[in-house]
């Protein structure tokens, strides 16, 4: 078997030098009861060939973005990723290296860290970003912990233009840690009250920026409000690009920035690997969680960068961890600072612009359809309210070859929302796509009469 | 003083950060230019992002100059006990680039995603015969992830019985990895530890005396983190299930066994198989990762959403509520590392259940190998056979002046990544060694002889080859006590630090 | 001379005038390595004896400070947040943690006088 260099004479010399008889030796603590002496009932092995025919024939069962006009976001977006990207991070030292725990040998990942920590802070407009954590949506969970932890309070208020996948999650672990979460809910056509929600128990208020329908919101009054009652402003960024054209967050009065990297640097590859982002103020460092990697300098006096802080981190504390986090999102972290390196601030702005105006011809040709635009501002997503069922429509143009977006009852199931469309545009939708969407939806509402 | 006039010595090249040598007006993208339009944000703009870029030549000469500072599996072993280091195949990453398995969006209609839907039930399907569990929990996005998962699933269980009220003990052992305690005080319940035996394993008397009816889980970790198989595992399960409380396993160790025992023959009610140790996917130099969790009949019922059901001819995906009502609830945005079940898929098809069998049985001869070949000169802490891993304490260096963080800064010299260190916490200046499967015969002798010989510098009175160690690595030892007393977390520009001044 | 207990977890406890000054042992932060961090209690705080008091952390470890008799806390030290190396330099002067009023003098008397300690570590060291 090819990834198994002994051959049997290997293992008999091997087998000697232990003073053992036979494998099965070095596994007598097994129960009886569980021993297998066959191997499970499974395939057998199979070469490179015959994995390549069985995985592609599954591959070629889906509908990929690139292939077709492509307007889905809801969380997720596709954006073009420079050729280089791909290239780097499957160098062996990179894709094969494991967590710099010895920083004397792992300066490479321990210098881009430092980097895409210091790229972070600055797209978020915060002092300090930590170096990655799973995805955004426990990043947004995380986050809500802190706060608690910070404030000493238990109470969450969040809004109801939060991704419902985000709400979800959080509601799975902050409610198994006695906090209390209040849902504000989802409203089309007037702006939420949340300050009206805080009190004297209040840790968080919890806000999407640009919001889940693809509005931006300015939070600053919100933020006032927050602060004067004593709690902490945490605001999600789902689609991170918007940053290169939004006023950012931490110049609103947010205490705590977290977000969905996947945008920069990362495919969409069905829902992950993504790249949380978390970054916050300089006086809550020891409340963050996740890996910090910090600079200090060596024996000879050269700069040098370790992970620093671990004591926060579950295998010190243990059961007083800061969270039980292990892992950060390295490779898809690597795979950010590289996009955001090539990109620069003055390309990441461009490739936002690009972004927004792609959008603006696509409102732009909806205009004399029998269609509500629901946001007053947008950056690259709107929420349409359709003159007929949303899912339905939804499935026949993806028979016709053409992914429209998403029903809004896709995330969030309710008879209030069955009619509500929600559409991303990014760099890669051409003008020749937008007006095949258009033209197909004109089709659709004519035949049913609208 | 440097010897050279560059910094450099030979390939080792020094290389300065992003912000050092890019420049705010550079880019290595080509983008269109906007058109003029009105924006149409509602909030104010952007200030200018004070980010530098770099052209693609300078961006790649500056990560590969990076690259060239880590070591990786790919250029040697890397004897990290519990990690399981194995060999990255690199077919797995061609599979997991198909556009038809990377080029598709969680929210795009389920009809026009059949096949990664399959995919991720056949990966299902190769995990649950593989652990002869019942059910799957495929959306954890880590190790620590999918213990957290399990154990949820083990809440809801005892919320369903009506007993979370007093149900409100964990017993961990003392060997315990981090995430055990972290993650059962995350969820509310009180730690109690359990002591261990003089050969190593759980001591059985010790967990049935902390038995009673307010436990809620035993969280075991088997093979354990001292490398042993413990024994009495099926006895253990049998009198936490008596107390009526759930088994959930830690499954970091899985590569030891795969294909030989399958947990839920053990008695676990939960367990998480971390993909990118026991099913080759890359560490990548610290993530990502990914924790599917099996779960028994007992615990199914609760497993969280999203999950992949089988719908007449084709698949579904469970993602609401509604259509669960005892799903514990959601622990991530969308669907999990589908990146990682590619390439993880790609690992079971390619061994097929006869290779898997024998990965754990290199695996396994490996650590024993080891262990024989070091007992002589180091103190191994238990008595073999050991399972996939082979644990030692510094015993050996009584009286040297030389502890095990010297000692593994010495192998850094010699070519090495050090091994595990100062992990089981239950052992003094513990070295835990795991070798994996995927190492030949001569790569063990080449590791077996340094390490012997590096044994002997130290009783022969080298002290100051291991006090000065790493010397030949990029960076010497680093300050960590300044990096944690002084943190500095992200660049800062000189110009900005003197005008603040 | 001031009036000096200590405690089997390494803790010294030291009466002046009506309160006491609690901090760790030069043994203990011997043991630890060099201190990168304290967590002291805030003033008020309701300590009982042999609870968490106050966290101190090294590079790759945090250690519990235990309070060595019940009673409340009047003040943490502050000079600990910018400089905790004062732990490892002056470890039972300036590197003191908290400082504590106690409900029961009795108690204090039934800890570990110095001589007591030395011979205690002599003994698990």
């Amino acid at each position: 078997m090819r990834y198994l260099p002994h051959t049997p004479s290997d293992r008999v010399e091997m087998l000697a030098k232990i003073g053992a008889s036979s494998i099965d030796d070095l596994f007598k603590d097994v129960p009886r009861a569980a021993w297998l002496n066959d191997p499970v009932d499974l395939p057998s092995h199979a070469s490179e060939l015959e994995v390549e025919r069985h995985l592609s024939a599954l591959a070629a069962q889906n509908m990929t973005a690139s292939n077709v006009p492509f307007f889905v976001g809801g969380g997720a977006y596709k954006h073009h990723v420079p050729a280089t990207v791909d290239y780097v991070i499957q160098r062996s030292e990179f894709l094969t290296s494991y967590t710099p725990y010895q920083p004397e040998i792992t300066q490479g990942t321990l210098q881009y860290l430092f980097e895409f920590q210091t790229q972070v802070a600055e797209l978020f407009g915060m002092e300090v970003a930590n170096a990655s954590m799973y995805d955004g949506s426990t990043a947004a969970s995380e986050a809500v912990l802190m706060a608690q932890r910070v404030t000493k309070r238990n109470k969450a208020v969040i809004s109801g233009r939060l991704h419902p996948h985000y709400r979800d999650v959080m509601a799975t672990v902050i409610g198994k840690s006695d906090g209390q979460l209040d849902y504000a809910p989802l409203l089309f056509g007037q702006d939420e009250d949340l300050a009206a929600r805080l009190d004297s128990d209040t840790a968080c208020v919890v806000v999407q920026y640009p919001d889940f329908i693809g509005q931006p919101n300015d939070f600053s009054a919100l933020a006032t409000a927050v602060h004067e009652a004593g709690a902490l402003l945490i605001v999600v960024v789902t689609e991170v690009v918007a940053l290169g054209l939004l006023r950012a967050p931490g110049d609103m009065g947010a205490d705590i920035v977290v977000g969905e990297g996947q945008s920069i640097g990362n495919g969409l590859n069905f829902g992950g690997p993504y790249v949380g982002l978390f970054a916050t103020r300089q006086k809550y460092l020891r409340q963050m969680p996740g890996r910090l990697c910090g600079e200090t300098v060596d024996a000879d006096g050269k700069r040098g960068f370790v992970l620093t802080l671990s004591t926060r981190e579950q295998h010190i504390r243990r059961d007083k961890a800061t969270s039980n986090i292990c892992t950060n999102s390295g490779l898809c972290a690597l795979a950010f600072t590289i996009h955001m390196t090539l990109l620069g601030g003055q390309g990441l702005t461009r490739l936002a612009r690009l972004n927004h105006e792609r959008m603006i011809r696509l409102v732009t040709a909806l205009e004399p359809l029998k269609i509500e635009l629901m946001n007053e501002h947008f950056f690259n997503e709107v929420t349409l309210r359709l003159p007929i069922a949303a899912a339905p429509l939804v499935e026949r143009l993806a028979a016709r070859g053409i992914l429209a977006g998403i029903p809004l009852t896709r995330l969030s199931p309710s008879t209030d929302f069955e009619n509500y469309l929600i559409l991303a545009t990014t760099e890669v939708v051409t003008d020749a796509d937008i007006d095949q969407l258009v033209s197909a939806l004109a089709e659709e509402l004519s035949e049913a009469g609208q | 003083m440097s010897e050279t006039f560059s910094g450099n010595r030979g390939l080792q090249l020094e290389e300065g950060l992003i912000f050092e040598i890019g420049a705010f007006d550079k880019s290595g993208v080509d983008l269109a230019v906007p058109a003029d339009m009105p924006l149409r944000i509602g909030v104010a703009s952007r200030e200018p992002i004070a980010l530098p870029g770099l052209s693609e030549p300078e961006a790649v000469r500056h990560y590969v100059r990076l690259s060239q500072k880590n070591h990786s599996i790919d250029a040697g072993l890397y004897p990290l006990g519990s990690c399981t280091m194995k060999h990255n195949p690199r077919l797995n990453e061609k599979m997991a680039r198909l556009p038809g398995l990377s080029d598709i969006h969680p929210l795009q209609p389920v009809s026009t995603v059949q096949g990664a839907l399959a995919l991720m039930d056949e990966l299902a399907h190769w995990l649950t015969t593989l652990t002869a569990m019942p059910a799957i929990a495929l959306s954890p996005k880590a190790g620590a992830h999918g213990e957290l998962c399990g154990m949820m699933a083990i809440q809801a269980a005892i919320a369903a019985r009506g007993e979370l009220a007093h149900r409100k003990r964990v017993l961990v052992p003392e060997s315990a990895h981090g995430t055990n305690p972290a993650t059962a005080a995350l969820l509310g319940f009180s730690v109690d530890e359990i002591s261990a035996t003089e050969d190593g394993r759980v001591d059985v008397v010790d967990l049935k005396k902390k038995l009673g009816d307010d436990v809620a889980a035993i969280m075991l970790t088997n093979p354990n983190t001292c490398g042993l198989f413990e024994r009495d595992i099926i006895e253990i399960a049998d009198a936490v299930h008596a107390a009526g409380g759930y088994f959930y396993c830690d499954g970091a160790n899985f590569n030891a066994i795969v294909g030989r025992v399958r947990p839920g023959d053990l008695g676990v009610d939960a367990m998480h198989i971390n993909l990118h140790k026991t099913f080759s996917t890359p560490h990548g130099g610290g993530g990502p990762g990914s924790g599917p969790t099996v779960l028994s009949d007992r615990l199914a019922p609760y497993a969280p959403r999203p999950f992949v059901r089988r719908d007449g001819q084709g698949f579904s995906l469970v993602e609401h509520a509604d259509d669960a009502p005892e799903a514990f609830g959601r622990m991530v945005a969308f669907h999990g590392q589908m990146g990682m079940f590619v390439r993880a898929l790609s690992y079971m098809l390619s061994h097929g259940s006869d290779g898997l069998r024998q990965v754990a049985d290199d695996a396994v001869l490996n650590a024993n190998y080891i262990l024989a070949s070091l007992q002589d000169v180091m103190s191994a802490s238990y008595a073999g056979p050991c399972m996939h891993e082979a644990l030692f304490d510094d015993s050996f260096l009584r009286g040297t002046g030389i502890d095990t963080l010297d000692f593994a800064k010495a192998l850094i010299d010699e070519g090495f990544h050090p091994m595990t260190m100062y992990f089981p916490l239950v052992v003094h200046g513990a070295m835990l060694i795991e070798p994996t499967e995927t190492e030949s015969k001569a790569s063990l002798d080449q590791f077996i002889a340094t390490m012997r010989a590096l044994v002997k510098a130290a009783l022969d009175g080298e002290t100051e080859r291991f006090h000065q160690a790493p010397r030949f690595a990029p960076r010497r030892r680093l300050d960590e006590t300044r990096a944690a007393r002084q943190p500095v977390l992200r660049y800062h520009a000189p110009s900005m630090a003197a005008a603040a001044e | 001379m001031s009036d000096i207990r200590y405690t089997k977890d390494h803790e010294w406890v030291r009466r002046e005038g009506d309160v006491l000054v609690v901090g760790i042992t030069q043994y203990a932060q011997a043991q630890l390595g060099d201190v990168v961090y304290v967590e002291v209690p805030d003033a008020g705080r309701v300590l009982s004896a042999g609870g968490e008091a106050a966290v101190v952390e090294s590079v790759k470890a945090a250690s519990e400070v235990y309070a060595p008799l019940s009673g409340s806390v009047v003040e943490g030290n502050a000079a600990l947040a910018d400089n905790p190396a004062l732990v490892n330099e002056e470890p039972e002067a300036g590197g003191w943690f908290f400082t504590m009023v106690c409900d029961d003098q009795a108690a204090f008397d039934t800890l570990m006088d110095e001589a007591a300690y030395q011979a205690y570590v002599k003994e698990i060291d």
